[in-house]
């Protein structure tokens, strides 16, 4: 039987970041890295671009095969992980291979949750979590004319723009008020959402779909609850995803809507850490543990997994997943970080909107510090503005230059907390 | 892992002039568009601050992009943008602090600080010296592949700083040297041997405490004679052998300006027989011949300032240096040398002892740095031509009294000495500006 110090699963943001994390601290204990994939370790989030053929399938790789060799990785391709037994502390692989682990990480990230929509099962339907799926969609949106799209998200949408682009005609089903719920507020999704009708592609919000009518196991229409159709030569689920914890059945591992872990990533069992889209961890905001979704936060987690997993003593623990993210579309930007807070009446909200140029920031401060920026094709720093609300700086003495000028004032206040 | 030079910035030394911005615009789009600088300093008169790219040693640019178009070079330590692969989605900047990744809307994607081919164009446009290429990774790489001549193994204090200066000072001066270590702590560390072994790899005695410049003198003039003038002298001394038994013969090279260079590792008394009081200790310092009591609450008298009284005498070269800045050390050390072959240099290194000032062993590199941001040890360098020379600002010093609290040899201080020792800090300094060169 295989034997391994850490035993690394899912090699994507998570897991290649807890690996660096390792390796900081033990250049030498064996390090395992199994993957569920053939292809090298990508990112899912380039998938939209391979779509687009902006970026090209033998050049989306994360990491090189020199990369594993100098840290004295011994990375697995085609290694699915299909169980684990933890009191043996032993995985067992596909293959039928068992490693035994000394510290074990899952990173095995999410995969598409797709709605029970009567008709939905018998049609070939496509989704965009793997590089395999990516090329399918890339041959299919070829010779599609007509497309739908379940989910206004940002794996819905970049899709949407995507297939648009190719010259099909699009349309998009969102069950939400507004196009990507959670990640923009109101306004800045109205934005979005103005663009993509420009480009005549047809965003029915607050819309589900009731059921999906085929031929030969080619969708060919959908019916949406107001019993309006739209034709579909082309159907993509992007309804959300879901932990990819399958396997763990029977393994005494603790999951909730995710893998529950505390703030150093380690799950119920004490040689057990997970990471990522499949964690689920503190929130910065609120008191009940999400499962954040977005690519920074598996970053975040797998380096505190990778330092916790190594015993670096550097390690500080988790603040608390914080909701961040940046949408490009159309050569346009929407940057949100952290929570508008618009039922909270303590908190104090500035906003400048100019909708025909498609201009948005909002900004939302409580007790003198900022919660949450939200803007549309403006420049900021989201990084500086996570910095400013995840170490809950002071801005009381500087708020009027801040709310006029946020982009300069909180480069220099960064600058000097950084002196 | 090899170490990197990257851009520093001294924002008391900025005036907000904007010329390395406009140098970098011009650099790197051709254009004077401020808005297309990739360093960027923000802020107003007086508190100028900056937004540039760190090159961080662990880049989470890096690890936020998923079209792994970003990496560190291996070779450069440049935090690397390749063009093709970018697909401007911005994830890039969401893990970066300092601002130092942003979207120039012109061009359509991220841009950053490339460090120019290691010559940046904006350290170049700076003439305050606000912006300086940091090489100090650099000098320590030169400095560590250098030859250590001490041998391994010697038996210094935890946490004290001597062994890194002399060993950093050997490397420097090289193997065509004689040492002399009069009693102290350096001698009683190892250095001069156990069991007839020497703990260097050069030649190094033992002179008393009170003779060491005039021993160097005489080895100094015999090798001149037989025709030997290369052959480097370094006294490594303490500052008991300095400044009190030793100085005579001291001020006597001095006055003669003996081709030698001279360090004198100051750790304000005699720390390695039992933390006697020196003409060197501070005011107000407990040892354990100027104890706290009824009457007496530690030394009552000033240090002597031996530095000043060196300067004073007909010496080529005078400096003071504190490891917490060892660029700033390296520097004076090479110019000490080449002076040296010549005349006297004499440098003045602080070394805040642990073991005898009470004060954590991991404390010492801050304990050091905080003594110079308070102006309690000021760095400078003086030469006959030139005058003196502040190496660390010294304009906005932090109060004395955050240098004196984490020291338990002032653990005693009453309100009024510690108002004596910030009011001597003042009036030391106000005397060293008279000394400094004006005008150009
Ligand atoms: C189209 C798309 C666009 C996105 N855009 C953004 C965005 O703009 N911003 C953002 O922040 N995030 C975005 N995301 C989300 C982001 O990609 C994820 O948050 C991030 O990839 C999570 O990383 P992870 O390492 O936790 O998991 P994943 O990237 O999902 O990686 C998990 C890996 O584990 C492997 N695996 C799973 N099960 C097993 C098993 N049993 N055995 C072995 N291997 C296994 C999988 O094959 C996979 O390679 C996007 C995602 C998609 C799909």
């Amino acid at each position: 039987m295989p034997h391994t110090r850490y035993l690394v699963v899912g090699a994507s943001h998570a897991g290649l970041e807890a690996v660096t994390a390792i390796r900081h601290w033990d250049a030498e204990g064996s390090l395992t890295v199994l993957s569920r994939e053939a292809h090298r370790p990508y990112s899912p989030t380039i998938l939209p671009y391979v779509v687009s053929g902006r970026s090209r399938p033998e050049r989306v790789a994360l990491k090189d095969a020199a990369w594993f060799e100098a840290r004295k990785v011994d990375l697995r391709c085609g290694e699915e992980v299909v169980s684990i037994d933890t009191a043996g502390a032993v995985a067992r692989t596909a293959s039928g291979t068992e490693w035994r682990y000394e510290r074990l990480l899952l990173a095995t990230g999410a995969a598409p949750a797709v709605p029970p929509v009567p008709g939905l099962a018998d049609v070939r339907f496509h989704v965009l979590r793997t590089l395999d799926d990516a090329l399918a969609l890339r041959d299919a949106g070829a010779g599609a004319t007509t497309a739908v799209v379940l989910g206004a998200g940002l794996v819905g949408l970049h899709a949407a723009e995507v297939l648009a682009k190719a010259g099909a005609r699009v349309a998009v089903v969102e069950r939400q008020a507004h196009a990507l719920p959670g990640y923009l507020d109101a306004p800045a999704a109205g934005i979005v959402e103005a663009a993509f009708r420009d480009r005549g592609i047809a965003l029915m919000t607050g819309r589900t779909v009731s059921s999906v009518q085929s031929r030969d196991g080619r969708p060919v229409s959908v019916t949406l609850d107001d019993g309006g159709t739209l034709p579909a030569d082309l159907l993509l689920v992007g309804t959300g995803v879901r932990p990819a914890t399958g396997f763990l059945e029977g393994s005494g591992i603790a999951v909730g809507q995710g893998i529950l872990v505390d703030d150093t990533m380690r799950t119920n069992i004490a040689d057990v850490w997970a990471a990522g889209d499949v964690a689920q961890a503190r929130a910065f905001f609120g008191a009940a543990p999400i499962v954040n979704g977005i690519l920074p936060d598996a970053v975040e987690q797998g380096r505190i997994a990778g330092m916790a997993m190594a015993g670096d003593p550097a390690l500080k623990p988790y603040i608390g997943g914080l909701p961040i993210n940046t949408f490009p579309f159309f050569g346009r930007h929407a940057v949100s970080v952290g929570i508008a807070g618009e039922d909270d009446p303590s908190v104090e909200i500035h906003r400048r909107l100019d909708a025909r140029a498609g201009l948005y920031s909002r900004l939302s401060l409580k007790d003198g510090r900022l919660i949450g920026v939200c803007t549309v094709g403006m420049p900021i720093d989201a990084g500086v503005m996570w910095q400013l609300i995840s170490r809950r700086v002071d801005l009381a003495p500087v708020k009027q230059d801040f709310v006029v000028a946020p982009l300069d004032t909180g480069r220099a206040l960064m600058s000097r907390l950084w002196r | 892992m090899p170490s990197y030079e990257t851009i520093a910035f001294r924002a008391q030394d900025c005036d907000g002039c904007m010329k390395c911005v406009t140098a970098c615009a011009q650099a790197k789009s051709g254009a004077d568009d401020p808005a297309q600088s990739r360093i960027q300093i923000l802020g107003a008169a007086g508190k100028w601050e900056l937004a540039l790219c760190r090159q961080c040693g662990d880049p989470k640019c890096v690890s936020n992009c998923p079209s792994a178009a970003l990496a560190k070079d291996a070779e450069t330590g440049v935090v690397a943008w390749d063009a093709d692969r970018c697909v401007d989605c911005l994830l890039c900047t969401v893990g970066c602090a300092y601002a130092g990744i942003t979207r120039d809307a012109r061009v359509g994607h991220v841009s950053k600080c490339d460090l120019c081919d290691g010559d940046p164009a904006c350290v170049k446009a700076c003439d305050r010296g606000a912006l300086t290429l940091n090489t100090a990774a650099r000098i320590h790489r030169r400095a560590a592949e250098r030859e250590d001549l001490f041998a391994p193994g010697l038996a210094a204090c935890q946490g004290c700083n001597s062994e890194l200066l002399i060993r950093h000072t050997l490397r420097h001066v090289g193997p065509n040297t004689v040492v002399a270590t009069p009693p102290g702590c350096i001698p009683g560390m190892g250095t001069v041997g156990y069991n007839g072994r020497t703990g260097t790899k050069v030649p190094v005695f033992h002179p008393l405490l009170t003779n060491t410049a005039s021993m160097l003198t005489g080895i100094k003039r015999y090798y001149k004679r037989v025709g030997r003038d290369d052959v480097q002298v370094l006294a490594l001394a303490g500052d008991g052998g300095t400044s009190d038994a030793g100085f005579q013969s001291l001020s006597g090279a001095a006055e003669r300006d003996e081709p030698m260079l001279y360090i004198c590792v100051d750790n304000e008394g005699y720390m390695n027989t039992g933390m006697q009081a020196s003409s060197a200790t501070t005011y107000g310092s407990w040892t354990s011949t100027t104890p706290v009591g009824e009457r007496l609450q530690g030394k009552s008298t000033e240090a002597k300032n031996l530095p000043v009284v060196m300067m004073t005498h007909n010496c080529s070269y005078v400096a003071t240096a504190a490891t917490a800045f060892l660029e700033d050390f390296y520097e004076k050390l090479d110019k000490a040398i080449e002076v040296s072959k010549t005349g006297m240099a004499y440098l003045h290194v602080f070394a805040p002892c642990p073991t005898g000032w009470r004060f954590g062993s991991d404390r010492t590199t801050d304990v050091c740095r905080l003594a110079v941001e308070t102006n309690f040890f000021a760095l400078w360098d003086y030469t006959p031509d030139a005058g003196l020379t502040f190496t660390r600002p010294t304009g906005r010093p932090r109060p004395v009294r955050e240098y004196l609290a984490g020291i338990g040899k002032y653990r005693h201080l009453s309100e009024g000495q510690v108002a004596h020792i910030q009011a001597t800090v003042e009036r030391k300094i106000a005397h060293l500006r008279r000394f400094e060169r004006t005008g150009a």
